[in-house]
């Protein structure tokens, strides 16, 4: 009994997680320029494809492979897409994004074909572990472990480097971080750099723990995150991962705590509990400062 | 023409021509061979949903990813009520004895299904509408899932994963014609209304409609349930045109089709929503020819399935980033003939009736304020 509670607590936490580093690549960008990234879910994909097309090659160079097409998809889409369109309003911003990310999407599905692929990256990690009498499978141990690391590097590079300032000044005030010196071109293109690292870290798991690929696999996941960061509050990073944490980690306890004729109606209950919090706190968990327009 | 008459045909010209080009359309169609004609009653159908879609976008500025929800509601209500009662205690053991037994009509059906979607349109509103409108454009996406999920697993009553069969096949052109033109109509003059007024001053600044007294959350509720009754409409149509209902259907790719058609379109103006419908569906129905091939001498040329995708949304981003606001670029249709009067009286910004600029010189007021970035 304790043990399956245990390993349910693991397997939430562990959803979760991928569900905080998604919500937390979007909220960055939407920190820096009001945009609400679609596309996103098209770096998870994209790197699960690069995994495909790698799987011959060792591990490590498949996962370097993975990491640098998000990182290189994502500061050309900055550059191409969402550079013309800088101090647009955020609808316009939101339905550039959907665009592009049904482009890329449709272009995929063109080139590679719509079909789900099997793929089995880290199949090393498919292992079982014990820990304390507990059986854990390594990946959900490994996905917590990464997002802890990846968490930390990102916490110590806001708080603690030039760059990381700056990018949190232009999150409160673009315009005032501007007048202040910082450089907008490199602190939105660093933002969309590490949204493309999170992404990738999340499609690698992802995409190792699910076992297919197919071009809107993406999307899906991103959906869930999106309702992620605007219970967490928009602009919040904090509210971001917390937000995308939850949703997350509601879903899989569903799954246990339901009752066997609902369990496949647990993401309605998810949903519930997320209007339940939006008529409480419309403005999100952790509400961010100044996202209200002034005048 | 009286004065009088003038300025009523004046006042309602912007939905007249799109209406009389609605109608050429239809025309022209209804002699055209049975293939030409479902081609058109499906343009007419996704005509209803950009409609329905547009009386909430285009008043508030908020997109909405949430309408096909509604059209997928409105499906199945009226899948269901029409479907045989034989078929039903087969297929759908779980329905209430009074709508396993029912076999209604094509309309009063067509009419539950856009009323049991404003309801909930009206349910959904209540936390939706508090949010901030990029807030609430996410949160809509959540919506599409939830009747997703819902539809999907409700075998008893909705068949879940199957797909529903067995009901009538009516929508033809003059059917969807009929249904346009009630969208079209409805669209133009709520966007008339005090209420839909309001809205678009919310749209255009709403710290200052706020500032003025205007209540935000009841106008964009007003909207969103109107707009919810024709998506559902629009659903109705679209089960009825394709003989079957699958929930796949009502998903990502068609929230993505009617978006992009409104934004390629223009979501400011009626004449974005016609236009848009008019433009893609053409396009659309080019590429499907192109996709089946031509043969030119021994050479057959075809391109590969799935590219009308790839140009519309490539369409849409070029839209977006080279003419922000569409092809009709916000506007209705122009007044045909010079008036001297109002020219040499007016003040240069002639607004139409609705609201919304259609002269040239209106460039200057519609101008979007920077944005605070």
């Amino acid at each position: 009994m304790i043990i399956n509670v245990i390993q349910n607590l693991v397997d939430a936490i562990s959803v979760g997680s991928l569900y905080a580093l998604t919500a937390l690549g979007i909220g960055l960008i939407f920190g820096v320029m009001r945009l609400i990234n679609f596309a996103h879910s098209e770096l998870l994909t994209l790197t699960g494809y690069t995994l495909l097309l790698l799987n011959s090659e060792p591990t490590a160079v498949a996962i370097i492979g993975g990491v640098v097409v998000a990182i290189a998809i994502a500061l050309a889409t900055e550059r191409v897409v969402f550079r013309p369109l800088r101090g647009a309003d955020p609808t316009t911003l939101l339905i550039a994004s959907f665009a592009l990310s049904f482009f890329i999407q449709k272009t995929l599905a063109l080139t590679v074909g719509s079909k789900t692929k099997g793929i089995d990256v880290l199949p090393q990690l498919g292992a079982q572990i014990v820990i304390g009498g507990v059986r854990f499978q390594l990946l959900k141990v490994v996905t917590i472990v990464v997002t802890i690391v990846l968490l930390g590097l990102l916490s110590w590079f806001l708080k603690r480097t030039r760059y990381g300032r700056q990018m949190r000044a232009a999150a409160e005030n673009f315009r005032m971080a501007q007048l202040l010196g910082v450089r907008a071109n490199l602190v939105i293109s660093l933002a969309f750099a590490i949204s493309g690292i999170l992404a990738a870290a999340v499609g690698i798991l992802f995409v190792s723990q699910s076992g297919f690929l197919e071009p809107r696999m993406g999307l899906q996941l991103v959906a869930i995150a999106f309702v992620g960061t605007v219970i967490g509050g928009l602009g919040s990073l904090t509210g971001a991962a917390v937000g995308g944490f939850l949703v997350g980690a509601a879903t899989v306890l569903l799954q246990a705590v339901l009752p066997l004729g609902l369990r496949e109606f647990r993401e309605l209950f998810v949903y519930l509990l997320v209007v339940v919090i939006l008529l409480v706190r419309p403005q999100g968990l952790i509400p961010a400062p100044g996202l209200r327009q002034r005048v | 023409m009286t004065n009088a008459g003038l300025r009523l045909l004046r006042a309602v010209w912007p939905l007249l021509s799109l209406a009389l080009v609605v109608i050429a359309i239809a025309m022209i169609a209804s002699v055209a061979p049975i293939t030409g004609q479902r081609r058109v009653a499906e343009a007419f159908v996704t005509l209803v949903a950009v409609v329905g879609l547009y009386i909430f976008v285009g008043n508030s500025g908020f997109v909405s990813f949430g309408n096909v929800s509604f059209m997928a509601i409105g499906a199945y209500v009226s899948a269901i009520l029409t479907m045989r009662p034989a078929a039903k205690a087969v297929f759908l053991p779980g329905l209430p004895e009074l709508i396993k037994s029912a076999q209604w009509s094509a309309v009063p059906a067509a009419l539950a299904g856009g009323c049991v979607a404003a309801v909930l349109a009206f349910l959904v509103g209540i936390p939706l509408m508090r949010l901030s409108g990029i807030g609430a454009s996410i949160a809509t996406f959540a919506l599409l899932s939830i009747t997703r999920i819902g539809i999907g697993n409700w075998d008893s009553v909705t068949g879940g994963q199957n797909s529903l069969m067995g009901f009538p096949i009516y929508t033809t052109v003059w059917i969807g014609l009929a249904w346009a033109l009630l969208a079209m109509a409805t669209a133009f003059f709520y966007q008339e209304t005090r209420s839909g007024l309001i809205l678009r001053a919310t749209r255009e600044d709403e710290v200052a409609a706020r500032a003025v007294g205007s209540n935000i959350h009841r106008h964009r509720m007003i909207a969103f349930v109107i707009s919810a009754f024709f998506s559902a409409i629009a659903g109705v149509l679209l089960g009825h045109y394709l003989g079957v209902v699958r929930i796949e259907t009502f998903y990502l790719d068609l929230t993505f089709n009617i978006v992009a058609i409104l934004v390629i379109g223009g979501t400011g103006s009626l004449a974005g929503a016609v236009f848009g419908t008019i433009a893609i569906s053409t396009m659309a129905e080019l590429l499907r020819h192109v996709e089946i091939g031509f043969q030119i001498g021994d050479l057959h040329i075809s391109a590969p399935a799935g590219l009308a995708d790839v140009v519309v949304a490539l369409g849409m981003l070029l839209i977006i980033l080279f003419r922000p606001k569409g092809i009709t670029n916000g506007r209705e249709m122009p007044w045909p003939f010079h008036s001297g009067k109002s020219v040499t009286t007016g003040n240069p910004a002639h607004s139409n009736a609705n609201g919304t600029q259609v002269f040239a010189g209106s460039d200057l007021v519609s101008e979007q304020r920077p944005s605070p970035q």
